[in-house]
């Protein structure tokens, strides 16, 4: 996604759909259970479960390949995964069975005797180099109770014990939205949930760093991923920003200011919002629109009141989304049971001019 | 509406002339698109306009009626357009817009497929995001509306980058001359998953696929065909609540003197404050507006299986 990348990719000629040595990529381990930016060269690994895997045979992949954690000769290695049919045989299956659905969990007894299977029964199936899927299989086979599970329980199960045995990592292109939440992942882990508001304020990034646009990043807090920012910065999208941490160029701050920024956005969520808006907010052109995000209602409240009785501002909305997900199954919908409730809270508005008399014509 | 010509880059900062788009704000919650013509004039509530009198004003300014009621003339924008287009069919607003350009993935130089066209709000949405040298394809089966589709485009600038097509996508697939081109595609029909498996030919691999569907059983039969070609099928609903925010003094039960504390009886106090006893300082109220969209479709998105 760097410029540089983009660069390579043209004077090779290369897919930008497939991986090449030295690109970055985002790693999605175990369908969304972590998410992390990876360079893949020969030497890159990345440690999965405890085992620690090169990212070799990731180079020439194309985005959106799986791979499994196998145990070779050489110790753990990351295996392609060719996606077979089997996954919608099995939806098919449940298709067909879940309307006549007879079993229930009537007989089942929760005292930990269903599986048979030791953990030193799998240590050493392991040992004796049985594949993360075959262990899954003899787990299935040695449980007593997984024949009386409806086939949707059938199918957690089976999940469950995958993404233990048989981690799998899914090759994703870093796009904004999955490095926000890779990032948000990595500094608040309770905030892995996909969040709305964030995604309106990337959106909004998105919408401003067309290529004939600038992208100026103010950042005051020192410990935001660093990677993160500049991986933004110098996505090919916007080929004249100022990387986060130099200084901008006196011709450029002088057109700055002169023209005035064709919007804002804000998140900065120590920071008391007015204080920011009051020194930014006059820095836009007449009619550009800003957005401000804040985890907590209240400073957003004071914010929009001030821009109000200051005249600076119109059209402005405090606006909280909610981004509710949905479980699709037959005769099994219904909105997920854990989701993030609230994202934050964004104030919108577009900046207007001071002049509030009427001017003899 | 996009700073598509390097000349007119800066578009805001520019001064309103003969010919442009203004969308005049004449208080909250109450827009319209207007283009500025030499002996035009706009009559409202306000008063009478005369456009003579915005040549030669930035965008942004307060203008005055001869009885001195006012409106704003603002730039035209992908966000104000929305709110202010002719509803020929329902549309999609920002909240679902945002989340599903981000999810799209959709960048500069990206090719983007779209049925039905409708009144056309995401499409301007996703003709800025693919700009300036990607290319927006959308299809309505309904001749009249794809008409009035390329007149707005026509209106908002963005005709060279959306093309306006009448083909029934349900009944014939998307043309062939798409196979394995698109970026994204975006699907608002009454049974799409008529055409999920063109969509699966359209894209790119790795391509998403995004299926706006207003009831749960339209979701429940795409996701059912979705399954064959896709994977990463996920379903979301985006809620949006807002906010009111007003200035009020809440009395305080001790200095009420027996009178309830309710902001009424502020003002009472209010007036005969002088001593700094009784003036409880003003506060910033902010409470959930209690009219909101309760649901406007739910959003199913996929992403094309890998099978190289």
């Amino acid at each position: 996604m760097s410029t540089k990348s983009s660069e390579e990719i043209l004077s090779a000629n290369q897919n930008p759909r497939i991986t090449w040595e030295g690109c970055s990529v985002l790693l999605d381990i175990n369908d969304g259970d972590r998410v992390l930016f990876a360079r893949l060269t020969a030497g890159s690994k990345v440690k999965i479960g405890n085992k620690n895997c090169s990212l070799q045979p990731l180079i020439g992949c194309p985005f959106g390949s799986s791979f499994q954690v196998e145990v070779g000769e050489e110790g753990p290695f990351l295996s392609r995964v060719v996606p077979s049919t089997e996954g919608n045989n099995l939806g098919e299956k449940m298709d067909c069975q879940n309307m006549e659905e007879c079993r229930d969990n009537r007989t089942l007894v929760d005292n930990n005797t269903a599986q048979s299977l030791t953990s030193e029964d799998i240590d050493d199936m392991r040992r004796k180099g049985a594949t993360g899927d075959e262990i899954v299989e003899a787990l299935i086979a040695n449980s007593s109770t997984f024949e009386k599970k409806t086939a949707f329980s059938q199918e957690k199960y089976r999940i469950k014990k995958q993404k233990k045995y048989a981690p799998g990592v899914l090759l994703r292109r870093p796009f904004a939205r999955r490095i926000v939440h890779a990032s948000l992942a990595e500094l608040q882990p309770s905030h892995s949930e996909t969040s709305t508001s964030i995604d309106q304020l990337e959106d909004a990034c998105d919408k401003e760093s067309s290529p004939a646009s600038d992208l100026v990043n103010m950042e005051e807090s020192s410990n935001v991923n660093l990677e993160t920012v500049s991986n933004l910065a110098a996505s090919p999208k916007t080929n004249k920003s100022i990387k986060a941490g130099e200084k901008a160029p006196l011709e450029a701050i002088k057109s700055w200011k002169e023209n005035g920024f064709s919007s804002l956005i804000i998140a900065a969520p120590d920071l008391d919002a007015w204080s920011i808006v009051k020194e930014l907010v006059p820095l836009l052109s007449y009619s550009a629109p800003f957005v401000i995000y804040h985890q907590y209602l209240q400073p957003l409240a004071t914010c929009m009141h001030n821009l109000q009785t200051e005249k600076m501002a119109i059209d402005m909305q405090i606006s909280e989304p909610w981004l509710r997900e949905y479980q699709v199954l037959p005769s099994r919908t219904h909105p997920h049971m854990q989701m993030s409730s609230s994202g934050g809270y964004l104030l919108s508005g577009i900046r207007i001019t001071a002049i509030d008399q009427p001017q003899p014509n | 509406m996009l700073p598509i010509d390097p000349t007119k880059k800066l578009s805001f900062n520019r001064c309103i002339m003969y010919g442009d788009l203004v969308i005049v704000y004449e208080r909250y919650d109450s827009m319209k698109p207007v283009k500025v013509s030499e002996n035009g004039v706009l009559q409202n509530r306000f008063g009478v306009f005369k456009h003579s009198n915005w040549i030669g004003k930035q965008f942004g300014s307060k203008v005055f009626s001869s009885k001195g009621g006012f409106i704003y003339l603002l730039a035209p924008t992908p966000e104000l357009w929305t709110l202010v287009l002719s509803h020929r069919t329902q549309i999609l607003y920002i909240a679902d817009i945002s989340f599903v350009v981000m999810y799209l993935e959709i960048v500069p130089g990206c090719v983007v497929l779209e049925s039905g066209t409708g009144s056309g709000s995401l499409t301007t949405s996703l003709a800025r995001a693919v700009a300036p040298n990607g290319h927006v394809y959308t299809f309505d089966f309904h001749e009249q509306r794809a008409a009035s589709a390329r007149e707005d485009f026509e209106r908002t600038g963005l005709s060279s980058l959306v093309t306006v097509g009448v083909r029934d996508i349900q009944g014939e697939g998307f043309p062939d001359e798409f196979l394995g081109r698109a970026d994204s595609v975006f699907l608002d029909l009454p049974q799409p998953w008529l055409a999920i498996p063109s969509v699966a030919k359209m894209l790119q691999q790795d391509g998403v696929l995004c299926a706006f569907s207003p009831c749960i059983e339209q979701v429940q039969k795409s996701c059912e065909t979705l399954k064959t070609y896709f994977t990463d099928i996920r379903t979301f609903e985006v809620l949006l609540h807002t906010y009111e925010v007003r200035e009020g003094n809440l009395g305080s039960w001790q200095d009420s003197d027996g009178c309830l504390g309710t902001l009424k009886s502020c003002k009472k106090r209010h007036r005969s404050t002088n001593g700094l006893e009784n003036s409880s300082p003003q506060t910033i109220l902010a409470r959930r507006n209690s009219e909101a969209r309760g649901h406007t479709g739910y959003l199913t998105f996929a992403r094309l299986k890998c099978d190289m």
